[in-house]
């Protein structure tokens, strides 16, 4: 309210002052310099509190059971064998003879290497903790599952990853390089984690895009690159998601020529 | 609103002269699609079956009584699916690409629409969340979500075991499913074998030759709805009971 009397009375002043500069502006609400203080002293904090408070108290932070480093496992030196990136995920993460995928692999997969609890293959306290805890007990390891969906989704890996030609990286990111396992972040509501469709909340995508020179920083980024044949011709795409999210599908399959697959029950069930 | 062909065109037909009505094929689709019992299961407006079977006389006195059942699933209409047509938030929607009319519950808003618009009734509303009785939820499918209350559910020709045969052949390095490799949970369980399931747009199918049998046909076949479950049978007050003629209209096979 005070806001706006200050506002009405500057104004004839302000258009009559030329050095008002950008305060002047005709796009600009006719708010005094004051005015806009109080705008930002109420909107600063409402953001700070949207942002980073509502998360911090929505969201709880729990450890997964003890550390999983995936680049000591497909180290090709000292872990798993397999000649491409794709091989080396797939020796623990693969297709059973159904075609379903396994997903966090089982008890059964760890303990093909790692068979005998007094004999660590390394010397982190993690190995130990796996070792004495699960594998003399005999008992499978409670990972927090940070992809769990509700129970109404369908997803099909093997659609993608074998039919689709898709690498792993190209939707998980370079996950296979981690040494350590993110925070699991589980809405308090909902009881889903916050990386159940990667992290990207505004909606704002920008993964999928046609590929030019030297518009990948790395040789790394190079995996993500994938050539699509259309009717003009070919077109190479550069396709890294960051979310997980229907429209990040919808787009891919445009773009595959796959739009009868968006059809709803492909999804749900 | 003209139905678009696409490459497949999943269908049913069923013979009513095999079928017995020993109601194996209403138990396999509950159990299959994680349908839940209600509390007062008499309340037959309100129980909820998938695959309902009709019994039928042709209503002589004895010694002429004749009796056929008429298993009831979604007729997955092809052409102006009515459901479809009518549902508000498109919770509802033929995938062309295989003929299979979907119902996405969490889409669902539960006004009930579509359960008008259906000729089969074919569709029910869930007035109750599912009630499992304790230790019944174990043999819940996972493949099947379990709908709330408030919404509309209906047959959805095992459209899980659709996928369940794509991952399959895809992990046998093929494209393409073989006759009989999807089959519905009530086709693969009746005992007299009087369902047939597979690719109506496949001519060496076995359901398109059947579809093809001089006394099949349709239930309100003349309402211009394409439903894609067949009915066989060579009794012609049954194929009349399929669909209002006039008293000399019907012409018997």
């Amino acid at each position: 309210m005070e806001n706006q009397s200050n506002a009405s009375e500057k104004r004839p002043q302000g258009g009559s002052n030329e050095s008002g500069g950008l305060l002047n502006s005709t796009f600009l609400p006719p708010f005094s310099l004051k005015g806009w203080l109080f705008v930002l002293a109420g909107l600063v904090p409402a953001l700070i509190v949207g942002w980073v408070v509502f998360p911090m108290v929505l969201y709880s932070s729990q450890q997964q059971p003890f550390n999983f480093s995936h680049v000591v496992h497909t180290n090709p030196d000292i872990g798993i064998e397999g000649e491409t990136e794709q091989e080396l995920c797939m020796y623990c993460h693969y297709f059973r003879e159904d075609g379903t995928f396994v997903g966090i692999p089982g008890m059964d997969t760890c303990t093909m290497c790692h068979d005998d609890p007094e004999f660590p293959y390394g010397q982190t306290e993690d190995e130990k903790i796996f070792l004495e805890q699960y594998v003399a007990e005999g008992k499978e390891v409670p990972w927090l599952v940070y992809s769990d969906q509700p129970e109404c989704v369908y997803f099909s890996h093997i659609a993608h990853v074998k039919m689709g030609g898709l690498t792993c990286g190209q939707c998980h990111g370079d996950h296979g390089r981690s040494e350590t396992l993110p925070v699991y972040k589980e809405n308090r509501l909902t009881g889903y984690s916050i990386d159940i469709w990667g992290r990207n909340i505004a909606g704002y995508s920008k993964n999928i895009k046609p590929a030019e020179a030297g518009m990948y920083e790395t040789e790394d980024d190079e995996q993500y690159l994938r050539t699509i044949e259309t009717e003009q011709g070919e077109e190479t795409y550069h396709i890294k998601m960051s979310s997980m999210k229907m429209d990040d599908c919808a787009e891919c399959h445009t773009i595959h020529h796959q739009e009868q697959n968006n059809a709803c029950f492909v999804c749900h069930k | 609103m003209k139905a678009t062909e696409g490459k497949y065109k999943y269908g049913m037909v069923i013979n009513l002269d095999k079928c017995t009505g020993c109601g194996t094929c209403t138990v396999a689709c509950a159990a299959e699609n994680n349908l839940s019992v209600i509390r007062d299961e008499t309340d037959k407006q309100r129980t909820i079956s998938w695959m309902q079977l009709f019994k039928v006389t042709n209503g002589k006195p004895f010694p002429d009584t004749e009796v056929s059942y008429f298993p009831r699933p979604c007729m997955h209409c092809h052409n102006h699916t009515p459901c479809v047509s009518v549902c508000p938030p498109t919770a509802t929607k033929m995938d062309y690409n295989n003929g299979i009319v979907s119902q996405i519950y969490t889409r669902c808003i539960g006004c009930r629409y579509c359960q008008a618009a259906c000729p089969y009734q074919a569709r029910y509303f869930n007035w109750w969340d599912g009630h499992f009785p304790k230790g019944t939820e174990r043999y819940l499918s996972p493949e099947v979500s379990v709908r709330m209350r408030g919404v509309v559910e209906k047959c959805s020709f095992c459209h899980h075991r659709l996928m369940r045969a794509k991952e399959q052949a895809y992990a046998e390095d093929r494209r393409e499913l073989e006759d009989g490799e999807y089959i519905t949970a009530c086709t693969e369980v009746c005992p007299a074998e009087a369902i047939t399931f597979g690719d109506l747009n496949d001519p060496d199918s076995k359901v398109a030759k059947l579809s093809k049998h001089p006394q099949a046909f349709r239930l309100l076949e003349r309402i211009g709805t394409e439903p894609k479950v067949y009915y066989i049978s060579s009794k012609d007050w049954v194929r009349r009971m399929a669909d209002n003629y006039h008293p000399n209209e019907f012409q018997p096979v």
